[in-house]
């Protein structure tokens, strides 16, 4: 491997991060400003936060949007781990093709057409629109992809697993609950994390399918700026941030740590 | 009665015509689609038997342990345990127990979890379950490891901890698919032995499947060769081994020599064999054949004699040019080409570290075998 560092790569390397990161630490930077005005620094302040949990509508948005991720990403795990289960199991039944596809369709579909159609239906059967249809709206657009997540596991999970705590006596429901479902569950939890991570910063589907009183944070976030950005705002969204980030580097350290001290554990296995 | 091989013990239910079966195959069939995996196919085995089913991959060897364990269902024919029809029985309701060819360890459970798997279905009482579990790590010398998980042990702690596990329940018969295949030459013929030890310790009626003949004729009592869903002969590993009855055994077990030709000549006896070429062979063959139709001699390389000059007592003698000869160590093997053009491998025990009569490359040299010392097949 080429390990000099040339002033092509460096130069490279500074462009890609800065067009990636520029924008959010700009976000950051300036959720600590002094000055009510975004663009311009006035100092350093931490008020903004302060003020922020003193916003009764921002803490109201943030704590259905936590109500609606825990609840739609739960329901979403377990209905998408279902479709993966019968993807991966029964590989031979009648309409499987229609089956799969009709299940990853949602991964491509254009979040304004999945929202417009919940909304038609909801109208259609006269389901007043709250918390309940943000939520099942949720479900519908996460649980895709938690089946994605967990039917790549179970592609290479090893069968004979299952074969064998039959054998020994399990039944098939105490085989899934035994040995499946603890086998799989890191995937069901990354699926689950998946599915709350999406259902939290989803603005347009929540758009057309949430009603008064189930206002979530990217939508309270989206109004509050179209009235002008205010520094509150950028709190706020900085501790999304840190909430997310924090998320993502426990899962891959834990990951990380995992798989280190499993091949330390193997080598040592191998030496006796 | 002249006898093939030693008997590795005074066990023989398959000769006791009043011996009770335990496993029975009656015409079982399997098709995967229109793939015919097993192929109307009957079978016995006796309690305590340690029975081999031998074949190459792909033979259907391993979908007959998967019909016994359960997870296959015969499309024809019935499998009886002790009397008892297994169709339609779940796996998790049949008294056998299987060790799993990739050993099917449960990655989450520690090795002692694993073990006691199998008793905790049952609603075994905790203390009797740690009592076993406790024996079962004995017998398998694995006690320091009980709280390790499955990917904290070399491969053959791996085996032994399926094996452990396999047999902790007290089946009444223990299958085992390859149980080997995954270790190494060294540990592998060790745990042979073992497997052999716990069986007679234990008392209990293995099948194990391999496409390892040696493995096959060290452990079992009785070998089934295999072969694209049918049984071609079941019999004790001398008998396999001795007295093959087709050129596909003959093949598969060992190496062998086919002397082809036609029946010339028989008395009450023996039977003389025209080779195409004109060189004839008398061999011991009780069988009526007509004369003219087409036989076979199959012999085995040790029970070939070579030597530089014709023997003068000897029956069947052929000669021929070597062509190779390989040592290796214990014995040399010695390939020569006969004068018809036949290729014969001879091997000669290696008893002396000198030799009086050297046999080089290119060397004449005579061939030369008693005529029971092999077996006529006809198919």
């Amino acid at each position: 491997m080429n390990t000099t560092w040339s002033r092509f790569n460096v130069t490279s390397i500074v462009l890609g991060f800065a067009f990636l990161y520029l924008p959010i630490v700009l976000l950051i930077v300036f959720s600590f400003n002094e000055s009510k005005l975004v663009t311009v620094w006035g100092g350093f302040s931490t008020k903004w936060y302060v003020s922020l949990f003193h916003n009764q509508g921002l803490m109201d948005a943030t704590w259905v949007t936590a109500r609606v991720g825990v609840i739609s990403a739960t329901f979403a795990t377990v209905l998408g781990t279902l479709a993966a289960l019968t993807l991966t199991r029964y590989t031979r039944f009648r309409g499987r093709l229609l089956f799969s596809g009709m299940v990853f369709a949602p991964l491509v579909m254009p979040e304004v057409i999945t929202g417009l159609s919940l909304l038609l239906l909801f109208v259609a059967i006269g389901l007043d629109r709250g918390f309940l249809t943000v939520t099942l709206a949720h479900i519908t657009l996460t649980m895709c992809f938690v089946a994605v997540v967990v039917q790549s596991r179970l592609v290479s999970f090893d069968r004979s697993l299952e074969e064998a705590a039959m054998d020994l006596g399990a039944t098939p429901v105490k085989t899934f609950f035994q040995i499946t479902l603890p086998v799989i569950m890191p995937a069901i939890v990354s699926g689950w994390m998946l599915a709350f991570t999406l259902s939290l910063d989803d603005l347009v589907i929540a758009s057309f399918t949430s009603g008064p009183g189930a206002t979530t944070l990217p939508m309270k976030i989206y109004s509050q700026v179209r009235l002008g950005v205010t520094p509150e705002i950028n709190a706020a969204c900085t501790i999304l941030i840190a909430v997310v980030a924090v998320g993502v580097i426990i899962a891959s350290v834990a990951n990380k740590r995992r798989e280190v001290q499993r091949q330390l554990d193997e080598r040592a296995a191998q030496r006796g | 009665m002249k006898s093939l091989g030693s008997i590795r013990r005074d066990f023989a239910p398959w000769n006791d015509p009043n011996a009770k079966p335990y496993i029975q195959f009656d015409n079982v069939t399997k098709k995967f689609g229109d793939f015919t995996a097993v192929n109307n196919l009957s079978l016995t085995i006796f309690e305590r038997e340690f029975f081999a089913l031998l074949g190459a991959s792909g033979c259907g060897k391993s979908t007959l342990l998967r019909m016994l364990a359960g997870f296959e269902e015969p499309t024809a024919g019935r499998i009886l345990l002790d009397g008892q029809d297994l169709r339609g029985i779940p796996p998790y309701r049949r008294p056998v127990n299987m060790m799993f060819q990739s050993y099917a360890l449960f990655p989450h459970m520690t090795v002692e979890n694993n073990i006691a798997f199998g008793l905790k279905q049952d609603g075994m009482p905790k203390p009797e379950i740690a009592s076993r579990v406790a024996e079962m790590l004995k017998l398998v010398k694995l006690e320091q490891f009980a709280k390790r998980k499955p990917h904290q042990l070399s491969g053959g702690q791996r085996q032994r901890v399926a094996l452990a596990r396999s047999v902790a329940k007290r089946p009444k018969v223990l299958l085992l698919d390859e149980p080997l295949g995954a270790l190494d030459k060294k540990l592998r013929e060790e745990t042979q032995f073992e497997l052999m030890d716990l069986q007679q310790n234990l008392g209990l009626t293995f099948v194990v499947v391999t496409h390892d003949q040696e493995e096959a004729m060290t452990m079992a009592d009785r070998i089934a060769i295999i072969d694209k869903g049918e049984v071609m002969q079941v019999a004790t590993p001398a008998e396999v081994y001795e007295a093959p009855t087709s050129r596909f055994v003959a093949h598969f077990v060992g190496n062998v020599n086919m002397f082809e030709g036609k029946v010339a000549e028989q008395t009450a006896n023996t039977t003389r064999i025209a080779g195409s070429s004109g060189a004839q062979i008398v061999v011991d063959n009780a069988a009526k054949t007509a004369a003219g139709a087409d036989i076979v001699f199959a012999i085995r390389p040790e029970k070939i004699k070579i030597s530089s000059k014709k023997p003068a007592d000897a029956v069947n003698a052929l000669e021929g040019e070597v062509y190779d000869i390989a040592y290796l160590g214990d014995m040399t093997v010695f390939h020569v080409r006969l004068d018809d053009g036949q290729m014969v491998r001879a091997s000669t025990m290696n008893a002396a570290r000198i030799t009086e009569d050297p046999l080089s490359w290119n060397d004449r040299a005579w061939v030369s075998f008693r005529p029971d010392a092999g077996v006529v097949l006809t198919r």
